[in-house]
């Protein structure tokens, strides 16, 4: 497979001023411009994308993942190392940042276009796709200085998605438009990933990065502190979430040392029928004794969250040595399918992770009746 | 509503595709490539600049000759009518040399501010930076064309024949005021992105360099006599809008000497009695000096645009 995003050894840094001088009279008075310091955003990145895969950039405000997207993307130039790219790349950035809004839809989709790199001839190949795409026919000729902010942005999302360019790079836009636009274009996305095209999807979702990316990195102030498969990433994520919030809770919660070892089931098998009971043994070590919240999630073979539930009534009390957690689920309401279970335990308010399993057992459920999806609905349907 | 979704195209390998290199500092032959590359988003900002500049305006482009027809009648008023400078066919020795000076003018004052201005573009999309103040000048050289045609009809009118000689020359010298104006556009972009005041002080430095350059007066007028007295001619084309407004009017007005129009009809020294081969030679000379200074400002604009980020 060929390496289509090369990035090598690639740092940033920013001066930060904290008096700006940008007038001339300023300048002159305060020659030596003095309170300024260098800030590194980005240190010695080092990592490669290949045709075909979707990696996706985990990291919290400030951790660098937008400095690193827009070093890719050509907006910033990197201070030190250097970013490799094949073929044409379309970034969705801040959606519809060059349009002119005294121009109408049409000519903006040019000028975007355009931008983006593709020749007018491109472009009016494409032109009917992106209009379809956007919804927005009827104002396609009216100046975008009308539209609504949710046109505007899936013009611009038509726009660079329809280009077909060889690498998407997505910076946290798919909160974009109504809950119908965002399935299109999550379905547009997979289309992308079928046609082999490589994608890099920037996002502090980590649900988002489990549907849809096949990598993630983590970074953290600068640094890139995972690049593997998803579920190790998260796990990286996950903990460092935990590692860096100021904490002002009393210190033996703090120095908790809590890990999740396994889950067990009294049969030994988590194949399960449809509409049974079953019940999960979850095994904890702590170091010390704590008190917190437990959190059970189950997701589909395809990261969609089936499920989140946690003891927020009841918090768990976890003595020092092996503890064991049980869980009950007297009706399991799936059909059909292969669904990934997720347990952890945060501090009681539920913000931080103590500890997390992730992928710790795979539910294998069979189901006998007619129904297709995923859950048992147990409808009635009559003559009304 | 709902469209069948088009058939998945497997994706063509891409193994031979070019490479694109980002580092701390792009060279100067790959800045020019990626201007070239990029040329349809300079064509589509010069379009969009001047679409939205006339937008919902009754008038329209034809704005863009009022002002300079305003000038053009408020000069001929004051040197001809008021001050009877008496030079023959002023309208046509003062129009040829403004065309040059306005492309100038409206191409710096407007490319100053560009990158402060479009700083949301700057910020967040990527494309060689140099497109916007190369945008300016474009639509500058959009609205000199248009004011060459009004000259062009000028000398229909007055039955006023061009140089033809001169006139194979021009092209050489409208080459040289493009790559002059670009290099002070592209220069000044970057600076003000870092000295806000430069569009303040580009106004006023454009008036004095206005009055330094010989459009409203005639070469005897001009510094250049006394100059020459101390053999320092060569500094009198430091300023290079003196020998491209020379050349204008040397091929639209044509003659070096004329009788003024006042009483005793002296001998008026309009314009330097160089041949076409010396406007020619000189006009080649600059046209390297232009293409040498063209490459510092793209250099030059490199090594500014790397804070731009943080500076906006």
């Amino acid at each position: 497979m060929t390496v289509v995003v090369d990035v090598a050894d690639v740092s940033k840094d920013f001066k930060i001023h904290y008096e700006r001088h940008q007038s001339l009279k300023e300048r002159l008075l305060h020659p030596k411009t003095g309170s300024t310091e260098d800030f590194s955003a980005l240190k010695d990145i080092s990592f490669q994308m290949h045709e075909g895969e979707t990696v996706g950039i985990l990291g919290h405000n400030g951790s660098g993942k937008s400095t690193l997207l827009k070093c890719i993307c050509g907006v910033l130039q990197p201070t030190s190392g250097e970013i490799r790219l094949r073929g044409s790349l379309a970034a969705l950035l801040e959606l519809g940042a060059g349009f002119q809004l005294e121009l109408s839809g049409r000519d903006n989709v040019y000028i975007y276009g355009a931008m983006l790199g593709f020749t007018r001839k491109r472009i009016d190949q494409i032109f009917d796709d992106i209009v379809d795409f956007s919804e927005i026919q009827h104002f396609i000729d009216t100046p975008v200085k009308f539209y609504s902010s949710g046109m505007y942005v899936r013009l611009a999302f038509a726009v660079a998605v329809n280009v077909n360019p060889d690498i998407l790079v997505i910076d946290e836009v798919l909160a974009v438009g109504d809950e119908r636009f965002q399935a299109k274009c999550i379905d547009r996305i997979r289309r992308f990933q079928e046609e082999g095209r490589a994608i890099l999807l920037v996002t502090h979702s980590a649900d988002q990065v489990r549907s849809l990316a096949s990598r993630a990195i983590v970074l953290e102030s600068g640094l890139m502190i995972a690049n593997g498969p998803v579920s190790e990433s998260l796990r990286i994520f996950r903990e460092h979430l935990l590692g860096d919030t100021p904490s002002n809770e009393v210190n033996e919660h703090h120095n908790a040392d809590v890990h999740i070892d396994s889950i067990t089931t009294p049969s030994g098998t988590f194949d399960v029928q449809s509409g049974a009971s079953m019940h999960f043994d979850v095994h904890i070590t702590s170091a010390t004794a704590y008190s917190g919240n437990f959190v059970l999630e189950i997701f589909t073979r395809a990261g969609v969250l089936v499920s989140r539930s946690d003891a927020q009534g009841a918090p768990i009390n976890l003595r020092p040595g092996a503890n064991v957690i049980g869980i009950d689920l007297p009706n399991i309401p799936l059909l059909d399918g292969v669904f990934d279970v997720n347990v952890g335990v945060l501090d009681p308010r539920g913000s931080n992770v103590k500890a997390w399993g992730e992928k710790v057992a795979t539910l294998q459920v069979t189901y006998g009746g007619r129904q297709s999806g995923l859950v048992e609905l147990d409808a009635t349907i009559r003559q009304g | 509503m709902e469209q069948p979704t088009p058939p998945v195209t497997v994706h063509e390998g891409l193994a031979h595709a070019p490479v694109r290199v980002m580092s701390a500092r792009v060279k100067l032959g790959t800045r020019l490539v990626n201007l070239w590359n990029r040329r349809e988003l300079l064509r589509n900002l010069v379009i969009s600049d001047i679409r939205i500049k006339y937008k919902g305006s009754a008038l329209g482009l034809l704005w863009s000759m009022l002002a300079p027809a305003f000038t053009l009648g408020i000069y001929y008023l004051v040197f001809s009518v008021f001050l009877k400078n008496g030079y023959p066919n002023y309208v046509i020795f003062l129009f040829s040399g403004l065309i040059v000076w306005n492309l100038f003018q409206n191409a710096v004052n407007s490319a100053t501010g560009v990158i402060v201005d479009r700083a949301g573009l700057v910020k967040k999309v990527s494309f060689p930076r140099e497109i916007l103040p190369l945008a300016s000048v474009g639509s500058a050289v959009i609205y000199f064309l248009i004011q060459l045609g009004v000259l062009a009809l000028f000398l229909l009118v007055f039955h006023h024949a061009p140089d033809w000689r001169m006139l194979a020359i021009l092209p050489i010298t409208f080459v040289t005021l493009y790559l002059f104006a670009s290099s002070v556009a592209i220069v000044m972009s970057a600076i003000t992105v870092y000295l806000r005041d430069m569009k303040h002080l580009m106004e006023v430095l454009l008036q004095l360099w206005f009055w330094m350059s010989p459009v409203v007066y005639s070469y005897s007028n001009s510094l250049a006599p006394q100059i020459h007295r101390h053999g320092l001619t060569l500094l009198y084309f430091a300023n290079p809008m003196t020998l491209l407004v020379l050349t204008f009017q040397r091929t639209f007005y044509v003659s070096t000497d004329v009788h003024s129009l006042l009483a005793g009809h002296s001998l008026i020294h309009m314009l330097p009695k160089w041949s076409a081969g010396s406007f020619f030679y000189l006009n080649v000379a600059m046209l390297g000096v232009m293409c040498v200074l063209f490459l510092v400002s793209l250099v030059i604009f490199g090594r500014l645009e790397g804070n731009f980020e943080s500076e906006l």
